[in-house]
């Protein structure tokens, strides 16, 4: 038992421990500043953007950033919808498995466009290698850059100057996916590759069990794509049952990996902001919050999973192993229970063990962290949405002291606060309103017609509060662009697909939109240098109020359906 | 430069699928082709025969064998998946009472409290090629009864086949039901 305490300990100690290099490197990146694969990627580089014909040395506004991001994302849509669509006839399809229906493919699109990777088919059987490799692998890589890229703008303009020159997206983004993205990844691989995850390109093999039963086993290109999918916080796996698959996540090793960069870009972001902007102490603040946010969720989640389920400690079975319902033996529930929270305080998504079958605190927790969505958060857009909940802190600090409020020497005012406002109302708005109105439909059992195949319950894997607790889940996930989910629910229906699509789509634009116009928009103002009167926010005191700003947006606003959920389900068992 | 921009975008995305969909891919595929099986997933053979994936697991229901966890996709690794019940459902809650009993029918000597959790509940990816050490332990008596072969041969068996954690430090304890099974049928 100790040994498996030791485990998610050390884990966390080499996450931080490679994060702080991680992010100096980043800054150097993204600051222009030599690194020592510059030989390797400077004429690469080159290479891209001449075959493309874009000048990365043109300095862009906060607008032509986003015109540049939207107008890449919109080609990268049409991309992916294409061969989703016709996966079926298209080569690389060994098994032979069939085109995506229209709403599973709008669905499957804009789940991997927008980082969050939910998946409504399982990747045995619903994608094929050409799918996972041109579409879902290469999202994996570009859009976890563009958030990257976005992120960096944000950093450019927290500069003290005034200018509306941010960088270039193009340069941004190529060297997110290039200098960072890929190194990450292509180091993981080859280690799961040689623990053994497949690399092959051939279909499924079929063997004759010792016992003598027949079956199949599917394989595939997966090393090369689940090291992306966790590098780059998308999540998405290369089989049903994601990193709980013994041939996506083979040992306590690749687990210790895959979990580490999980979050591992993440806290590297913070520490680059700090030697970007050479503010290492507004790092260590934003990263303490972050922190303290998180183990605040991971403690009792870790526990609640040791101590394992109540109702079958009822029925006389001693579960010295934890609650290992929808748990790997090669894991076990603590390292379960870490994999678990910190998949969902990132926007990462992917899982080593069912999220359905967690005990219930596990299961509110896990879906607290994706309300907040900005302890680490996702790469690049955890930072930016951090970001928003800073403005507001800064907001409210200056009307408490009675001063300006300022933010780094720029002056935050009405326009500012009402777009960091907007955008903090959106996330619980989109996962309220998509929970009451599936909530609804369930409650009065309506016949859903072309939306649903049958009666709303149908959809439900459990019944009560659990029932209850699957589609807060799934909104929750899709709206922190997450991608995990309560997998028991019937989600691959019109009625899922579209609606998670449309939560999906809104809640990756306009929360990048929103930190992109502030930042441009202080950027251009006046940089006042800091003076005795300043609110000074690299200290303790702002990090408690920033803490107590998310916690009262964020947490509260959540608190009446968690407390019909998880809460419910967990009083109701005790 | 609007229009240029879309171009220039889209120019930006193909050369990119070249080098994140086609070369990286490739180039894992070459390393693949030095590490353990070729990176086609590692088999186990008995008798020059395949009997299976060393990291799926498999189903075994017959007593001459050690039993693995129960599995929601039946151990058919043409697709992965768990139960996703919910703690408290009480159609699961039965199905659990119901693998209860169904092993202390088989295990008499047992009691409730001696059963490890992981073999009364379904697996994350319904393909869990390990069982706990406790869950291969509990089993060797009644091995040993339906084998005839002796007690003490079948739980050093087990002994052998339990593989500490990771560097003797972190993480669990387990035991793999497969390869255990196909030492046991090398006993006599």
């Amino acid at each position: 038992m100790n040994t498996e305490i030791f485990g998610i300990v050390a884990m966390f100690i080499v996450t931080v421990g490679l994060a702080i290099p991680l992010g100096k490197y980043i800054a150097k990146v993204y600051a222009g500043e030599k690194t020592f694969l510059d030989p390797v990627f400077n004429p690469l580089e080159r290479l891209f953007f001449r075959a493309s014909g874009i000048d990365a040395k043109a300095e862009m506004n906060w607008k032509q950033h986003l015109y540049a991001l939207l107008i890449i994302n919109v080609i990268w849509f049409f991309l992916c919808f294409f061969i989703l669509m016709n996966q079926g006839w298209l080569p690389f399809n060994p098994d032979g498995n069939p085109s995506m229906s229209p709403d599973l493919a709008f669905n499957t699109t804009i789940s991997f466009l927008v980082n969050c990777n939910l998946q409504h088919y399982s990747g045995e059987s619903g994608l094929t290698y050409l799918s996972q490799v041109a579409g879902i692998m290469f999202l994996q890589f570009v859009t976890a850059g563009t958030g990257m890229a976005a992120c960096a703008m944000v950093f450019n303009a927290m500069k003290d100057r005034q200018s509306e020159k941010l960088g270039n997206f193009y340069d941004y983004f190529i060297k997110s996916c290039t200098r960072i993205l890929f190194p990450i990844s292509f180091i993981a691989a080859i280690i799961l590759v040689f623990s053994g995850t497949p690399m092959n390109w051939e279909g499924k093999q079929t063997i004759t069990t010792l016992q003598g039963d027949t079956v199949q086993v599917s394989r595939g290109p997966a090393a090369a794509m689940v090291a992306i999918k966790q590098a780059g916080t998308n999540g998405g796996g290369y089989f049903g049952a994601n990193s709980a698959h013994p041939l996506e996540n083979p040992t306590y090793l690749t687990n210790a990996v895959e979990n580490i960069l999980i979050i591992l870009i993440p806290i590297g972001m913070v520490f680059a902001l700090g030697y970007y902007l050479k503010r290492k102490k507004l790092a260590w603040m934003i990263l303490g919050v972050m922190t303290i946010g998180f183990l605040m969720l991971l403690i009792p989640a870790v526990m609640q999973e040791m101590k394992g389920n109540s109702a079958i400690t009822k029925m006389g079975i001693d579960q010295q192993m934890g609650s290992m319902e929808g748990k790997e033996v090669r894991f076990g529930s603590a390292a379960s229970a870490y994999w678990g929270i910190t998949t969902t305080v990132t926007s990462n998504g992917s899982v080593n063990a069912m999220h359905d079958s967690f005990t219930p605190l596990t299961g509110g927790l896990a879906m607290l962290g994706m309300m907040v969505n900005s302890l680490y958060g996702g790469v690049g857009v955890g930072f930016l949405n951090f970001y928003i909940f800073i403005i507001l802190a800064v907001f409210i600090s200056g009307l408490m002291v009675g001063r300006t409020p300022e933010l780094l020497g720029k002056k935050v005012e009405a326009r500012e606060v009402k777009i960091a406002a907007i955008i903090a109302i959106l996330h619980p708005l989109l996962i309220l309103a998509g929970t009451a109105l599936a909530a609804y439909f369930t409650a009065h059992n309506t016949d859903m017609g072309y939306w649903y195949n049958g009666k709303a319950s149908g959809w439900l894997n459990n019944p009560g509060h659990h029932g209850f607790s699957e589609m807060l889940y799934e909104y929750t996930s899709s709206a922190a662009n997450n991608g995990s989910g309560f997998e028991g629910l019937g989600d691959n229906n019109p009625f899922w697909n579209i609606t998670t699509g449309i939560v999906m789509l809104l809640s990756r634009y306009l929360p990048i939109i929103g930190p992109l116009a502030i930042a441009g928009l202080l950027a251009k103002k006046k940089y006042i240098p800091e003076s005795a009167g300043t609110l000074k926010t690299d200290t303790s005191t702002f990090g408690i109020m920033v803490f107590a700003v998310i916690f009262i947006i964020a947490a509260l606003s959540f608190f009446p359906a968690l407390a019909l959920g998880p809460f419910a389900e967990y009083f109701s068992m005790n | 430069m609007k229009f240029s921009g879309i171009f220039s975008a889209f120019r930006l995305t193909i050369i990119c699928l070249v080098f994140f969909s086609v070369l990286y891919p490739l180039a894992i595929t070459g390393i693949a082709q030095f590490a353990p099986a070729k990176g086609k997933g590692e088999t186990v053979e008995v008798n020059g025969k395949i009997v299976g994936f060393q990291k799926i697991g498999q189903s075994f229901t017959d007593s001459i064998y050690f039993l693995g966890r129960p599995s929601a996709v039946n151990y058919n690794a043409a697709g992965s998946g768990g139960s996703n019940k919910g703690p408290s459902n009480p159609d699961y809650l039965k199905e659990v009472q119901a693998r209860i009993d169904a092993f202390l029918v088989r295990h008499p000597y047992l009691q409730k409290k001696d059963i490890p959790a992981d073999l009364v509940t379904a697996s994350g990816s319904g393909l869990d090629p390990d069982i706990s050490a406790e869950a291969a332990l509990v089993q060797v008596k009644r091995i040993a009864q339906v084998r005839k072969i002796p007690e003490e041969k079948v739980k050093q068996l087990v002994e052998k086949n339990i593989q500490k954690p990771l560097w003797g430090m972190f993480g669990t304890e387990k035991v793999n039901v497969l390869e255990l099974n196909i030492e046991l049928n090398s006993i006599r």
